[in-house]
């Protein structure tokens, strides 16, 4: 069961990291490691429970395909950022503001 | 899980399986088109759909069944919210073919990236594990995220898609770590299986309400409820207008689909055999919550709509304070109260639809989306006016329209569950009096703004008047001939529980 808690400990220092990087940084890129890290909490958890609770498969299934979710995510995002990019010069979230408040 | 089961789980998969063919179909289709000629890929994908809608119809769902190990369900209430889907995206094909926006591109790709979109939420209309959940909703995230930055030499265009993108990753991932949670301290991730673990009673009130926030993070920012609103306005107002259109319906109609399917499965005491009724589950009062996050949907909504003068952020802003009044009938999940929101999904596709399209061909016609230039439309454009007035009539709730029906339903809902709720039904009341003031503002500028009569009368083209009145017709005469759309919302409610 201390396994078990030092996973979580760990998962729950990701979560927190990139939760301080997405409501932080300015930078498109910077925010979207910020969503990796915390989809990676949420995949460490995933693979812990399997191996210390539920002693099944499930969690690992779920972890891989959160994995490739996250890269097909991270292809069009970056796509978008690339986009935002040859537009303006820039991938400033916080610098997007051509519509109006 | 045999070949047998999964030829047998196979035959209840139909729909999604032409849909997918018809999918691949359209992609080598336009691989022969030249960018003029790709339209066809669209008259193709409209097809398609139509017949995807005519096996729905057929489609047997008097026994709700799990397939493919009780991943998905094949029930009455995920086969309605489907149609719903399907319908609004065939709506939708039609308008794009007469959007200037889209005009001179390449449109091949746009339609097949909507049919990706309709398979993502006929996923999440039936999902009931926490992977087909996850998988639906990123399907249909990222297919919003493309379409929505489909412009791409606008910078509106790519704005919107970018801030879209930023908002859905995140909140995307805080539903993950809170599925995660919710998987460990279950055990399971089947949400029938959750719902068994969580009544049993073991598990701490505050954890239980850390993955009530994690979870509503994410199911919240898919139907944009206050306050996961953020990337609304700016998404709406940016994206292709047909985009925006179907934006505001199918995914918000597909997100419901899943709070209402997870919240009265997982979260309530559906699997004890001593009750009668439906009940939610007693260590966790997730109703307060979602009456509250209802309540901030409808104010914020309405009262920050009043400031809006460009339509389509008016509409969004509107889109939202729907949401909240959708949110009333979750907080009640039972029979009546579910009947009553899927009736409400129905009704406000039609009339929000009709809306946006009648501003795209403004758009088209007077380049203008500002609610100001639509001085006098209701003098030089009389077909449009009136169908535009009738829609924002709709969209209030005044009688005799069918947005007045749906929200009675959904006021009456809340009033038979009991008296804790009467306080909710009133805020809804006085949010639709707020209501009232911006959307009669297009009819006031309509009509009565400073006049100046025009030397001709306007027309739109034949087939968009004909898809205008086909969205608003059911509106107007849909409860007079007995409602039959109210009973067969009624008939729909039957969930898959093992």
């Amino acid at each position: 069961m201390d396994q078990l808690n030092s996973y979580l400990i760990l998962s729950a220092i990701l979560f927190s990291l990139g939760l301080y990087t997405v409501v932080t940084r300015r930078n498109a890129v910077a925010i979207l490691m910020g969503v990796e890290l915390i989809l990676n909490a949420a995949n460490i958890n995933f693979v812990a429970f399997s191996k210390f609770v539920t002693h099944s498969l499930d969690g690992h299934l779920i972890s891989v395909f959160i994995i490739m979710l996250a890269a097909a995510e991270a292809a069009v995002a970056l796509a978008i950022v690339l986009n935002l990019y040859n537009d303006r010069r820039h991938i400033n979230v916080d610098e997007a503001n051509a519509l109006k408040q | 899980m045999n070949l047998n089961q999964i030829m047998t789980d196979l035959s209840y998969f139909i729909p999604e399986m032409m849909l997918t063919v018809i999918l691949l179909m359209v992609i080598v289709f336009d691989l022969f088109q030249k960018a003029e000629t790709s339209i066809r890929a669209g008259y193709l994908a409209l097809g398609g759909l139509a017949l995807v809608t005519l096996s729905l119809v057929g489609q047997d769902v008097s026994t709700p069944t799990g397939i493919f190990s009780n991943m998905l369900a094949v029930d009455g209430f995920g086969r309605y919210i489907k149609l719903v889907v399907t319908i609004g995206a065939m709506l939708v094909m039609w308008m794009s073919f007469n959007s200037n926006e889209l005009k001179e591109r390449r449109v091949g790709e746009y339609y097949v990236l909507i049919l990706t979109l309709v398979l993502g939420m006929f996923f999440l209309a039936s999902a009931t594990h926490l992977l087909s959940i996850y998988i639906a909703l990123e399907m249909v995230s990222i297919m919003s995220y493309l379409l929505s930055g489909y412009l791409k030499e606008q910078m509106r265009s790519n704005e919107a898609s970018i801030k879209y993108v930023v908002f859905g990753a995140f909140s995307s991932g805080i539903l993950l770590y809170g599925f995660s949670l919710l998987y460990g301290l279950t055990g399971s991730a089947d949400i029938v299986e959750i719902q068994a673990a969580l009544a049993a009673g073991t598990i701490s009130p505050a954890l239980m309400l850390l993955i009530l926030v994690l979870v509503l993070v994410g199911f919240g920012y898919k139907i944009a409820a206050v306050p996961f609103h953020f990337w609304t306005p700016d998404v709406y107002e940016g994206a292709p207008a047909p985009i925006t259109a179907f934006l505001s319906v199918a995914p918000k109609a597909a997100g419901f689909a899943i709070i209402i399917r997870f919240f009265n499965v997982a979260f309530s005491n559906a699997g004890n055999p001593n009750l009668e009724a439906w009940t939610a589950l007693e260590n966790m009062n997730w109703q307060a919550v979602i009456g509250v996050l209802s309540v901030l949907s409808m104010t914020v909504g309405n009262v920050v709509a009043l400031q809006q003068t460009n339509i389509k952020r008016m509409l969004a802003y509107s889109s939202i304070a729907h949401a909240g009044y959708m949110l009333l009938g979750v907080v009640v999940a039972d029979q009546t109260g579910i009947a009553a929101i899927l009736y409400y999904a129905a009704i406000y596709m039609l009339m929000n639809l009709g809306a946006f399209f009648v501003a795209i061909h403004i758009k088209n016609a007077f380049d203008t989306e500002d609610i100001e230039d639509y001085q006098s439309l209701g003098y030089k454009a009389p077909v449009l006016g009136v169908l535009m007035a009738i829609f924002m009539f709709s969209l209030t709730g005044l009688p005799p329209t069918g947005g007045f029906v749906a929200k009675f339903y959904l006021f009456r809902a809340l009033i038979e569950y009991g008296d804790q709720y009467f306080w909710l039904a009133l805020i809804g009341l006085v949010n639709g009096v707020i209501s009232l003031y911006y959307y009669m503002r297009v009819v006031k500028a309509m009509y009565f703004g400073k006049m100046e009569l025009p030397g001709s009368v306007h027309n739109a083209p034949l087939n968009v008047t004909i898809l205008l009145v086909i969205l608003a017709l059911p509106l107007l005469f849909g409860w007079m001939i007995g409602d039959p759309l109210s009973a067969y919302a009624q008939d729909a409610v039957q969930f898959f529980i093992k």
